[in-house]
């Protein structure tokens, strides 16, 4: 579990945590699909996530778009999932980038809230191994085919990381 | 670029969100007739970004400004993403190959020599992109052509110390407008300022190593006067043309293959150079001879000698074409 803020987001700390080998992903889904409000996560598939300049990007952009009112999605944590997509299809982002029946590795994304709160919760909930959230082991556990098919790239994800980044951010316009 | 400038007092408050409230450190780094450009960090507190922030415009109506900047933000991050995705993304991203010939060579050539897209806002009006470390390539040559001038006569002259140096940085700026071109972007402001020399081994899109030094300097306040006129100067790199030429401000950029355009944007270049580096003008025929001839140009061949001769009708009359407006 990581406390993360965001340089200019100082009131919105991010609260992650890497989880591997889960085994509960259909509960977890379940709880997302039920709108249960104790499960408002973003909750990633860690498999397409690049590195964690990936995640955060998404993250500035969802709480960017909730300060000014401009969520497309239900909450900022849907926002989150929603932003990592590069285009305007909101199931489809989900489909790719959150939680799915037999996703094993997830990155648990909590806005604001208190951390031990937080950290307790998911621990209790979330069937699986806590890990670093560091770039090297979301490179481990990369899908290359799959965030080159959602991104549409051809190359390795690890040159293309500037293009991804920067596709996100276009999204919309 | 100059120094650092100063900030009003009340500069912050007038910023975008969420930059108004922010604690970072914002450092005024240039001011333009359209824009302001700050050094901050983005994303993590170790990466150092530039924010470029395009203010409101109370003279211009609102809707109209809004549109306005809406339209020039998008239009310079979409050329800055189309540039980082060439060769790899499979579609929109990549350039349309003109001259199946120069596949292969110039493709993918822009990756990492322009500054990545970290993020934007439209409504807000701000963008923010890599930073680049190094200094300009015009405080390079400057700092050049000072040391040259120890030695009597100006580095321009034939003879003159680090006069091959200067070639070679010269050649590269020629070889780097070539790949531009190659991708279907004319940048539409090229000048010795819009070029940085980033010295091998900085550049870091994730920031896995962050800069000591640049993160120190974003930090103090206090500076000497030497420092002022030089930002980026790192000491061990004094006069060091050693690097990567990476271009920046996109924000007149378009999307262009035509050689008219493609001449006039080397003309701007010819004529900011000439009145920036006088003393160096002679040598500005290397920059054309790299951009035609140069092996990572991409617009070696006949795409780049038709645009010399345009060139040279360009020189003739003038940027302005339809002499309309």
């Amino acid at each position: 579990m990581e406390t993360i803020v965001l340089p200019h987001l100082p009131d919105h700390h991010l609260h992650v945590c890497l989880f591997v080998k889960v085994h509960n992903a259909q509960f977890l889904r379940q709880q997302l699909l039920d709108g249960n409000v104790d499960f408002e996560y973003a909750f990633l598939d860690a498999a397409v996530l690049l590195s964690r300049q990936h995640v955060l990007a998404a993250c500035f952009r969802a709480i960017n778009g909730m300060l000014q009112d401009r969520l497309k999605s239900k909450n900022v944590h849907s926002e989150i999932v929603f932003s990592l997509s590069p285009n305007n299809n909101i199931s489809d982002s989900f489909r790719r980038f959150g939680v799915s029946e037999i996703t094993t590795e997830i990155l648990a994304v909590k806005v604001g809230n208190d951390q031990m709160q937080v950290e307790e919760h998911l621990r209790k909930h979330v069937e699986g191994q806590a890990v670093p959230f560091t770039d090297e082991i979301l490179t481990s556990i990369r899908n290359e085919a799959r965030i080159q098919r959602a991104y549409r790239v051809e190359t390795s994800s690890d040159q293309a990381d500037a293009f991804i980044i920067g596709s996100m951010a276009l999204k919309g316009s | 670029m100059t120094g650092p400038i100063p900030l009003p007092p009340n500069a912050r408050a007038r910023l975008p969100t969420p930059f108004n409230t922010s604690p970072e450190p914002l450092e005024l780094i240039a001011q333009g007739a359209e824009s302001l450009l700050y050094k901050t960090t983005f994303l993590s507190p170790s990466q150092p970004a530039a924010l470029k922030i395009r203010p409101v415009k109370k003279w211009r109506h609102p809707t109209l400004d809004k549109r306005l900047t809406r339209a020039r933000i998008l239009a310079e991050a979409r050329v800055l993403v189309k540039l980082s995705g060439e060769g790899i993304a499979a579609g929109g991203g990549g350039r349309k190959v003109k001259d199946p010939k120069r596949e292969g060579e110039g493709v993918g050539g822009m990756r990492g020599l322009v500054p990545a897209v970290l993020g934007l806002d439209w409504e807000g009006g701000w963008l923010v992109t890599e930073w680049i470390e190094g200094g300009t390539v015009k405080e390079r040559i400057y700092r050049v052509s000072r040391a040259g001038t120890k030695g009597g006569g100006r580095v321009g002259e034939a003879g003159g110390e680090g006069v091959e140096e200067l070639r070679g940085l010269l050649r590269k700026m020629g070889e780097v407008v070539g790949k531009l071109h190659a991708c279907g972007i004319v940048h539409g402001d090229l000048t010795t300022s819009n070029m940085m020399l980033r010295p091998f081994g900085t550049a870091s899109p994730e920031s896995s190593k962050p800069e000591r030094h640049d993160e120190a300097s974003a930090q103090s306040s206090t500076r000497s006067a030497s420092d002022v006129d030089q930002p980026q100067a790192t000491s061990t790199s004094q006069t060091s043309l050693e690097g990567d030429i990476v271009l920046i401000d996109f924000g007149l950029a378009t999307q262009s293959v035509s050689d008219e355009d493609r001449a006039v944007d080397l003309y701007v270049l010819e004529r900011a150079f000439g009145s920036t580096h006088p003393w160096e003008e002679e040598l500005f025929a290397c920059v054309l001879d790299a951009y035609a001839h140069g092996e990572g140009s991409g617009m070696a061949g006949k795409a780049g000698k038709t645009v010399i001769r345009k060139l040279e009708d360009v020189r003739m009359r003038g940027r302005k074409k339809s002499m309309l407006g």
